[in-house]
This record gives C-alpha cells, structure tokens and sequence, in this order.
C-alpha cells in the first residue's frame, strides 16, 4: 500500500480518537494571549524571563487567495496561515504551552490542518487539527524543545506538497530558553531587533508561448503545478512570498551597533544564507538553542524542513544583502532580501584608499598580455 | 537614391533647418523610405554629463552644463521595431535576435545589445545611402527633453560610502518599477518634439562611453577624463551603463540596483546637406 494511503489512514484514526475542541481550564496556569503579526516582523516578547510557564494562546484563520509571487504579476493558489507567506513568527518559551485556535472559515474550499515540528505527538498535531471550510479547533501542546522550528498544513497524499510548497503553507515557532539565548560558553546574547524570513520554493507551469499560466480553477492548476513539481526545478525560490518583499520600500533596517536576530526557515528545500558585508556572528544553524552556537560564519546552512537563527551587530552603515548563496537562486529566482543600515562610516574596517583610477601607462604595459 | 529626390531632400532639410533656428519649440516629421524620423530643432539646453565624478576622490553628482545646440538633430520618432530589425538579420548583417525575446514583429526590438544595435545602424546606412547611427548621450538628452530623468542625488561629498550609496538606493526605490511587458509604438506617450515612448520600459542605447572624472571644489573638470568604450550609456527612466555585448540587462547587474526593464534602440541621421553632398559624389 502507498504511504500516502497509510498516512492518510493514521489521520482518520487519530481524527476519530479525538474529542471536540473545547476551551477546558484542566491545566492551571497563567494564560496569556498574543495578537500575531505578518513576517517579517514578530511580535513583541521577554528575551528572557523569570515567570514561570504559561498557556500562550494564538490564533490564526486559514485564507485561501491568490498571491503575487513576482514583478510580473505571476499569481499561485495561496493557501496561507493568516494570510501571509510565511504564516507569522509565534515565539513563547521552553516550558510554556502553545494553545492555537486553528479556523478555517467557510469561505474557503480546502479542508487545512497544522503540522508543528517543536510539538510532540499526533503527526505533530496534524492529526488533531483537520479542519473542514466552516470548521476551527484548538490543540494545545507542550514547548519542551528549545529553538526555531517550522509549522505548516499537512493534509494528506499529494495534498501535502500542494498546500505547503505551491501554496506557502508553513510559517515558524521560536521556543526561547527561559534564561534567553546563551553563547557557546553561556554568556547571555542578546538581540535588539528580530525579523523572520520564510523562504519559498514555487514551481508555476507555463503555457505554450514560455510565460507563467494563470488559473481560474484550483482543479486545472493542481495537477499541472504537481507534475511540475515532481521535477525539483522551481521557477520561483523567494522570501517572504515572492519576489522583492524585502527590498526596495520593504527593505529590512537596522542601525549600526544594533544587534538582530534572523530566523530563516524553508518548509522544503535547502538553502545557504549569507550577508553579504557581514556574517553571522552567532548561527544556530539547525535552530536549537541547546547546541552551541556556530561563530563568525560566512555562509551557513537550512536544512528543508527546518528554521535556523543567526545573530549579527552590524558595525558598519550601508546596503546589505541577506541572501541564499545558491547566486542562481538569489539573482534569477528571487531569493534575496536588503538590509538598510544607518549609522557612521569605519575606516579602519574598510576605507577606498584610491578611487577607480585608469592603471598608470607602465602597469598598464606590463600587464598587457604578449 | 535619384537625383530628384536628391534634390527634395536638399531642399526639405534646408527649410527643416531654417524653420527649426526660427522657432525653438517647433519640430518636424520627416519621412526617408520608411523611416519615421522627427526633425528636433536647435536650442540651448541643460545637460547632466554622463558618467562618475569625484571630487578629491570622494563620489559627487555628475556637473550640469549648458549646451547650445546650433544644427537641428533628425531621430527616428519610435523605437526600432522587431519587425525592422529582423530584416537586418534575414540581410545577414545583424545577429538573430536572443530566443528569450519573444516580442511580435510590431512591438520594439529588445535584447539587442550595443553592438546589435551598431550592426543594424550599419547595414541601414548601407541599404538607404543616408548615416544613421546611435545618438550621443547629449543628442538622446536634448531630444528627450523633458522625458530625461535626472538621477543627481543632491548629497555632498563625504568620505563616507554609505551615505550616496543609501540615497540611491532610496531613489531607486521610489521608482515605480514598470513591467517589461512590452506595447505597440505610442503607448508611453509623445514628447514635447513628438517622440514617442522615451523612458517607458524600453531603454535604449547611445553611443557615449563610460567616463571617469575628478573635478576641483568648483565642479570643474582636473585632468583628462578616462573612458571605457567597452561601456556604453543607456538611457531611459533612469540613466545606466552597460557593457556593449549586454542584450537583457538584469543580466549584467550586480546585488543591488535596478537594471533597465528592457534594452533597446532608435537613430539619429547625421546632417542631411552632409549626406546628400556625399551621396551626390558616390552617384557620380
């Protein structure tokens, strides 16, 4: 029998063993309630803190519309959590409890669920969240795992790529330690802004004259995106759901001195973040904060399926471009995002010491190949 | 090229020339074979030079001058056409066009390069016994009029890379960014001089190098200014450099900037008196 079968089989059973959704008070812990905010940016939280546990509670409502992906216009089916690709950044801490009401309003023509991969159980929750259109349920779960971790909808069979990969269904879960993020001999580091960066890998069919189709029915864009698909080669790797979210207007800023964190994750595929002008001063590149982190790296790694964190204080003003060193994918597909750093000019990190000048006429000769 | 026409021709451009010193703002159509030129006439106009400044140094905005044009500038009305430019390449003169351009024969030509674009200028030279050639950036300036748009930064020099680095960026932007979906001639629009379709989303060629100068506290020019003829400026909704051989910009930028939508061309015919007297001695 197909996996697909089999997965899909284990989702009924756990579907049938659950019991509806219900707001119970078995567990007595202080509640605290979080409005989400679209990436790249996160909503405000402790570092660290000296509370103790408690029940976050977030809710997110499935939107199903097309996105732009490009300059072009190009459009996929969006199947988003809470209407941006990635899903919002939701940080809690080790120990505390993630309570996430899951709605999937009527309007919408898919049945959505949520895979968390920082949870423990059930398919990651999936097998408990399956929601149809006019249907929304609440999971709780336990952060025992500190680090970044991603989330995103896990129908069942085809249904899975389709939702999560042409659809941009995934989004981040930050678990902080309780005592904040520690260096590799357990100094506190900490961070004055955080941006979240999903990447994306989009594979748009195109039609007989070479240029992206569009579609009226989800029906006819399916099959043709996953035979598309089936051969690995993306038309569109992007930040934030398409490309130039992050440049231009929406360029991310930081000033210089300030210290930011940047959680990446890919739902999918691989990808090597670099900076171009600085480097990540700290990487957990796996995204756990339990391991030591990575020190003054140049290019580092995400795995697919997972979320990795870097830690940089920019010393120096300027345009900087946070990309994936896979240059084909940055500069033709889209997977490229600027920094706009204000603050002053250090000569003694980096100064022209003579402007573009033509080679003096005796270098000149001497270079001249014979 | 008979001699009557010859004659016409002497005579048209005689009158296009006495009528454009008459009037400032007047222009002309004129029409060789198929060629929809305009006649721009003369005027004094000012010109922010192409290429990078500095002063001690340090990078500035290029210095405006005032040129006073004294003869008027013939330049083809709109972009050459896919359709024009494939006879080129069916004369065996011009290279075929790039298979990623999949523009109809009516719209611009695009993906040419500098080169493509001087290949074509020669073979049309050849086919209609009149020059035609690449403009200047200052003779593309004075014809765009008030469609050139000026890229000065307004921000002193500084030791400090950062700071222009940031305020371009800044501009580029604030720029809307077009589609490069291309439109039949006329959908940008016609100039003061009734050019149609400069600065839409088709850049075009000039025939100006590369320059490098310093210039003293004064904005004037100290030393000779080093040119790279391997790069050409473009011109368009902004003003950009690129290498010769380029036919689709956004493959010959860097991490940051916005490359040209689309790159293509029109020409300029050299002084008419010039050409028919030149003409008039190859009939003989």
């Amino acid at each position: 029998m197909k996996l697909s079968i089999w997965i899909v089989l284990a989702l009924c059973a756990l579907t049938l063993a659950s019991t509806p959704a219900q707001a119970e008070a078995d567990l007595k812990l202080p509640r605290e309630r979080v409005t989400l905010v679209a990436p790249p940016f996160v909503h405000p939280h402790e570092q660290a803190t000296k509370s103790g546990p408690k029940i976050i509670e977030f809710t997110m409502t499935v939107v199903e519309k097309p996105m732009v992906i490009d300059e072009a216009g190009t459009k996929i089916f969006g199947t988003t959590f809470n209407g941006s690709i990635p899903g919002p950044l939701m940080v809690v801490h080790e120990g505390d409890y993630v309570e996430l009401t899951l709605i999937n309003p009527a309007i919408n023509t898919l049945m959505h669920n949520i895979d968390f991969h920082a949870s423990t159980g059930a398919l990651g929750g999936g097998g408990l969240t399956q929601v149809n259109p006019g249907e929304q349920v609440t999971l709780r779960w336990k952060a025992t795992r500190a680090g970044v971790f991603i989330y995103h909808c896990a129908p069942g069979g085809s249904m899975i790529p389709l939702h999560v990969v042409s659809g941009g269904m995934s989004g981040a879960v930050m678990v902080l330690p309780r005592d904040g993020l520690k260096d590799e001999a357990g100094r506190r580091l900490h961070y004055d802004r955080v941006y979240y960066i999903g990447e994306n890998d989009f594979y748009v069919p195109r039609d007989a004259k070479g240029n992206f189709e569009s579609f009226a029915e989800a029906s006819d864009y399916f099959p043709k995106t996953l035979e598309l698909m089936r051969k690995l080669v993306p038309t569109h790797v992007v930040f934030e759901g398409r490309v130039g979210a992050l440049t231009g207007k929406d360029a991310l800023r930081a000033k210089v001195g300030e210290t930011v964190l940047i959680v990446h994750s890919q739902a999918n595929r691989d990808s090597r973040p670099h900076l171009i002008g600085g480097h990540g001063d700290y990487v957990w590149e796996t995204g756990k904060f339990h391991n030591p982190p990575l020190r003054d790296q140049e290019t580092w790694f995400i795995r697919g399926g997972s979320a990795g964190a870097a830690l940089y204080t920019f010393r120096q003003p300027g345009l900087y471009v946070y990309l994936s060193h896979n240059l084909i994918e940055a500069v033709e597909l889209g997977a490229s995002a600027h920094f706009k750093v204000d603050g002053q000019w250090n000569d003694d990190l980096m100064k022209q010491v003579g402007a573009p000048q033509p080679i003096p006429s005796a270098t000149a000769l001497q270079a001249k190949p014979k | 090229m008979s001699r009557r026409k010859l004659a016409f021709w002497l005579l048209a451009g005689g009158i296009a020339a006495s009528l454009g010193v008459a009037s400032a703002t007047m222009s002309m159509s004129t029409r060789s074979d198929s060629i929809d030129a305009v006649l721009v006439a003369p005027r004094a106009f000012v010109y922010r030079m192409a290429g990078d400044f500095d002063q001690a140094g340090r990078p500035v905005d290029a210095p405006l001058v005032t040129i006073a044009r004294t003869s008027p500038l013939r330049i083809m009305r709109r972009q050459v056409s896919a359709a024009e430019y494939d006879r080129c390449v069916v004369a065996a003169k011009c290279k075929s066009r790039s298979p990623l351009a999949r523009s109809d024969q009516q719209l611009p030509v695009v993906q040419v390069s500098w080169e493509d674009a001087t290949a074509y200028a020669k073979w049309l030279s050849a086919k209609t016994g009149e020059r035609w050639r690449l403009p200047t950036d200052e003779e593309w300036v004075f014809a765009a009029g008030s469609r050139f748009h000026d890229d000065a930064l307004s921000v002193a020099a500084s030791s400090d890379p950062s700071i222009r680095w940031l305020a371009r960026y800044e501009k580029e932007s604030q720029r809307e960014t077009l589609d490069r979906q291309l439109r039949p001639a006329g959908a940008f629009g016609s100039n003061e001089y009734g050019v149609l379709d400069l600065s839409g989303n088709v850049w075009e060629w000039t025939n100006s190098c590369f320059v490098r100068q310093s210039l003293d506290a004064a904005s004037r020019p100290v030393g000779r200014p080093s040119a790279n003829c391997g790069v050409r400026v473009v011109e368009g909704e902004h003003r950009t450099y690129l290498t010769d051989f380029i036919r689709d910009a956004r493959g010959g930028g860097c991490a940051v900037g916005k490359p040209p939508s689309n790159l293509g061309f029109r020409l300029v015919r050299e002084g008419d008196a010039f050409v028919a007297i030149a003409s008039m001695f190859a009939a003989r």
